[in-house]
């Protein structure tokens, strides 16, 4: 595995999560090491998105340990797991839409936290030239893309030292996925680990160090992306569609 | 000329203590979800706290203003009490639990005022400096009521500048839209819910206290303001602060002028202008349309099941031992049974309403009392016989539903139950004002039944015929192709609209249905009391069947029979008390707090499955509507 040693940002052992009385996550472990970026594979319906809420003590979680930076955060309000310095980006993008891009950007915002970035808003508007043309307008008339690059700029004015990112080239274009790609490269680069959860194997492979693949709630393989990328029997298995 | 400038000013001086009020419960309820029933009881209290410290502060005018906003601010010291200590628990509860609650913190208000300030108005204290008048087009015109109307504006800006130029209010917008978002940045959402309320409140608080020099403090102040807030807001649009600044002027002009027009018919035009506006705009002046709801405010609801072999058993038994009652128990019992009786009655038809119907009435007492007042009018003016006027009693309950459901259906959620409770207070101070018909406050006296059924046991076996049969065609209802297609739109409105189901026709015919039964419980109660008074519409009546519904549980059928004697037992205990209100009050509190599923919930939580009280569930289970699933 690719830790070599260094203990891991975030550690997940073990954990069953529900929503309701639904039982979603089996004994899902997985951990991201620092600069690295992991991603979570699976269809619909896996179990990706309940693994990240789960994570952002947004789900129910009965057993198991979540670490972050080696403190247990399970339990924790998810409030209190962003300021330690997970940053969220949803699924679906959910910008405030009867805010401002500028207003959304304000809302992400946090205290300088040692040993990662601190960003500004107009160190976004560099990232993000789009949302600078844009700051004044509601977040609710941007288009898909501008709101997924919306909310990980959000995500970022909270100066996260690692990042979960979740299915963020669902329902886009191919050419704003390409920009993602560009950004996650750019947060890569910053040395922000991410945790990615994606259904679209290609936009993986670009940008993703390691893997795990997921099925009806469970991990059903992990390995280094580039051995995933040829391993023909688990993507039949658990990515074909 | 100067008459009419007058008035109208005199119209804008009037809106603004109600914009103040109505501001402040639509911020609550835009992040919290809550509809703080004890909105009014805020206002009531920035009054009496007002009243208190501008005589505490002497006369000047620095102390006179100082006074209020401290009034305002000692509001907001029990909004912070109510939200800390109450409402905190039951953020993830169903929203009804939440209005039951402050229903209960009402009731306390009540009565901590009462023990603190008596029963007496208490007349606002003058503002120093501003008693004189100045005179337009030479019609006198009070310099506070001048003041008065900057105040509205001063707010509204404020308010504007503190949520589009402060980084809390842009959180609060946020967390308008998604709570859980804001808190996945990293934002403390109990902080800032706890600072909404308490920004909330003290509006409240300081809207009470600014009308006091124009007006006084009384006890009768906080369902008189909620009924007008709710009113307010839903015409204003919920959510929408400058809706409600223009709702509180248009109906406070209407208010004004209505009384040089039609000084008796303020209210009928009031109920004419939100009839209007709601037709034409149903999400209100600056409202944004719902998402039409895909969870009922009633929480996850279990299917209902015909009744198993051993439940239909023990209800025979109950029939029995109700037959059998009069040779065991003493003429007092028996009266107590047949307040039961009516009361299980009337709490089944709302629980009809909300459990089946997924409609949360906040003044089904309009149509209890509705059939009361049915059923004493026509003894009264038309020297109609018992059995036809006991007859005729759902007729009435049911007409007046017909025409508070035909605009009432066109909302859904909270505004639907805030419209109905706005209603059901406009029905009250009809019966209240119109005392040429109604006999007012007074009551209509001597509606006896006939000489056959006027001793205790006839009625009492009366009033068990008719309650039965009452609960029984209810409950056959529910297990009717009505009642499946009522549940399937209570489930899923899109999904029943989708497979042909005219969803607003089938909530109206629920509504109606209801509330004939209401009335004819509300017939039945008049006839064992010889007499009706407006109390029987009035809001506390109809959170009193709330009340019943919610003891003995929303899940089962038989809960508001359960919930019915619980309450009247509740009741008579407390009643003997000087602050029985406050009793009751901290009693639902605390049942809130306690057994969030009810009593009968609770109970059959615990036994239900092990009695086989209902019919083997079957292939039933897997088709029970959970929340949406979302992997």
């Amino acid at each position: 595995m690719a830790m070599k040693g260094s203990s891991p940002m975030l550690e997940v052992r073990g954990i069953h999560g529900y929503y309701g009385q639904a039982h979603i996550l089996s004994d899902v472990s997985l951990t991201v090491a620092k600069g690295e970026i992991v991603v979570l594979v699976g269809r619909n319906g896996a179990g990706k998105s309940t693994t990240i809420k789960s994570i952002m003590g947004m789900v129910r979680v009965t057993a198991g340990s979540i670490a972050y930076q080696g403190e247990e955060i399970l339990g924790e309000p998810s409030h209190r797991i962003a300021r330690r310095g997970l940053g969220y980006v949803p699924e679906e993008r959910r910008v405030f839409t009867r805010l401002t891009v500028q207003e959304n950007l304000d809302c992400g915002r946090q205290p300088p936290r040692e040993g990662t970035r601190h960003w500004t808003a107009d160190d976004l508007f560099d990232l993000f030239p789009n949302l600078a043309e844009a700051r004044r307008r509601l977040a609710g008339t941007l288009s898909g893309g501008e709101q997924q690059m919306l909310t990980i700029a959000r995500t970022l004015m909270g100066n996260p030292g690692c990042i979960l990112l979740d299915e963020p080239s669902e329902g886009l274009a191919p050419v704003v996925v390409e920009q993602i790609i560009k950004v996650v490269q750019q947060i890569k680069a910053q040395g922000i680990p991410v945790l990615l959860s994606e259904q679209n194997l290609y936009f993986a492979a670009l940008v993703s160090d390691r893997a795990y693949v997921i099925e009806t709630g469970r991990i059903r393989y992990e390995g280094a992306m580039a051995e995933l990328e040829h391993n023909e029997e688990v993507r039949q298995q658990y990515l074909a569609v | 000329m100067g008459v009419y400038l007058v008035q109208f000013l005199s119209g804008l001086a009037s809106a603004s203590a109600l914009f103040l009020a109505a501001s402040g419960l639509s911020i609550i309820f835009g992040v919290t979800r809550v509809v703080n029933f004890a909105h009014g009881s805020f206002y009531m209290l920035g009054a009496y706290f007002g009243y208190s410290l501008v005589h505490r502060l002497g006369g000047g005018a620095i102390g006179f203003w100082v006074a209020l906003l401290l009034a305002s601010v000692a509001v907001g010291l029990v909004g912070l009490l109510v939200e800390t200590v109450i409402l905190r628990r039951l953020y993830k509860a169903p929203e009804l639990f939440q209005l039951i609650a402050t229903f209960g913190v009402i009731l306390i208000v009540q009565d901590a005022v009462f023990w603190a300030w008596g029963a007496e108005n208490l007349l606002g204290p003058r503002a120093p400096g501003l008693t004189g008048i100045v005179r337009i087009f030479d019609v006198p015109m009070p310099l506070y009521e001048l003041a008065l109307i900057a105040i509205g504006p001063l707010v509204l800006l404020a308010l504007w500048m503190l949520f589009n130029r402060t980084r809390w209010g842009i959180l609060v917008r946020a967390a308008t839209e998604d709570r859980e978002m804001v808190g996945a940045l990293g934002v403390n959402q109990s902080l800032l819910f706890t600072g909404v309320f308490v920004l909330g409140s003290m509006l409240a608080g300081l809207g009470g206290a600014v009308q006091l020099p124009k007006g006084d403090a009384n006890l009768l102040m906080d369902f008189g303001i909620l009924a007008e807030v709710f009113v307010v807001t839903v015409v204003g649009g919920m959510g929408s602060i400058l809706g409600a600044f223009l709702a509180a002027v248009l109906i406070s002009e209407l208010n004004t002028f209505g009384i040089l027009v039609w000084p008796n018919g303020t209210l009928v035009l009031m109920f004419i202008l939100m009839a209007v506006i709601l037709v034409i705009r149903p999400t209100g002046l600056l409202g944004r349309p719902e998402t039409i709801g895909h969870k009922t405010e009633t929480g996850a609801s279990q299917v209902v099941l015909p009744a198993g072999p051993h439940y239909k058993i023990f209800v025979a038994l109950v029939l029995a031992a109700l037959l059998l009652a009069p040779l065991a128990v003493d003429s007092f019992i028996l009266v107590l049974v047949t307040d039961i009786l009516v009361l299980a009655l009337f709490a089944t038809s709302l629980h009809f309403l909300m459990s089946t119907g997924g409609l949360v009435s906040f003044g089904h007492a309009a149509f209890y009392g509705g059939g009361a007042y049915a059923a004493a009018l026509l003894v009264t003016y038309a020297a109609t016989p018992f059995e036809l006027a006991l007859l005729l009693a759902p007729l009435g309950g049911g007409l007046l539903a017909l025409v508070v459901g035909w605009f009432c259906v066109r909302l859904s959620g909270v505004y639907f139950a805030m419209l109905t409770l706005a209603f059901a207070q406009v029905a009250w101070s009809i019966v209240f004002q119109w005392s040429e018909v109604t006999n007012g406050d007074d009551g209509l006296l001597g509606i006896w039944p006939a000489a056959w059924a006027s001793g205790t046991v006839v009625f009492y076996y009366v009033a068990l015929a008719v309650a039965a049969a009452g609960i029984f065609l209810i409950r056959r209802v529910v297990f009717a192709p009505f009642g499946y297609g009522l549940r399937a739109t209570r489930d899923s409105m899109l999904r029943a609209a989708a497979i042909g189901i005219d969803i607003k026709r089938q909530q109206l015919a629920a509504f109606v249905f209801a509330g004939a039964m209401a009335g004819l419980a509300g017939g039945l109660f008049a006839f064992s009391k010889g007499s009706v008074f407006p109390d029987e519409m009035s809001i506390p009546r109809s959170f009193d069947a709330l009340l019943m519904v919610l003891l003995g549980g929303l899940q089962s059928l038989s809960g508001p029979v359960v919930g019915a004697a619980a309450f009247t037992w509740l009741h008579d205990e407390l009643i003997s008390f000087e602050y029985w209100r406050l009793l009751v009050g901290l009693a639902i509190v605390a049942l809130v707090l306690l057994f969030p599923q009810g009593l009968g919930g609770a109970a059959r939580h615990h036994l239900g499955r092990h009695l086989k009280l209902e019919a083997s569930p079957g292939t039933l289970q897997g088709t029970a509507p959970g929340k949406e699933q979302q992997a």
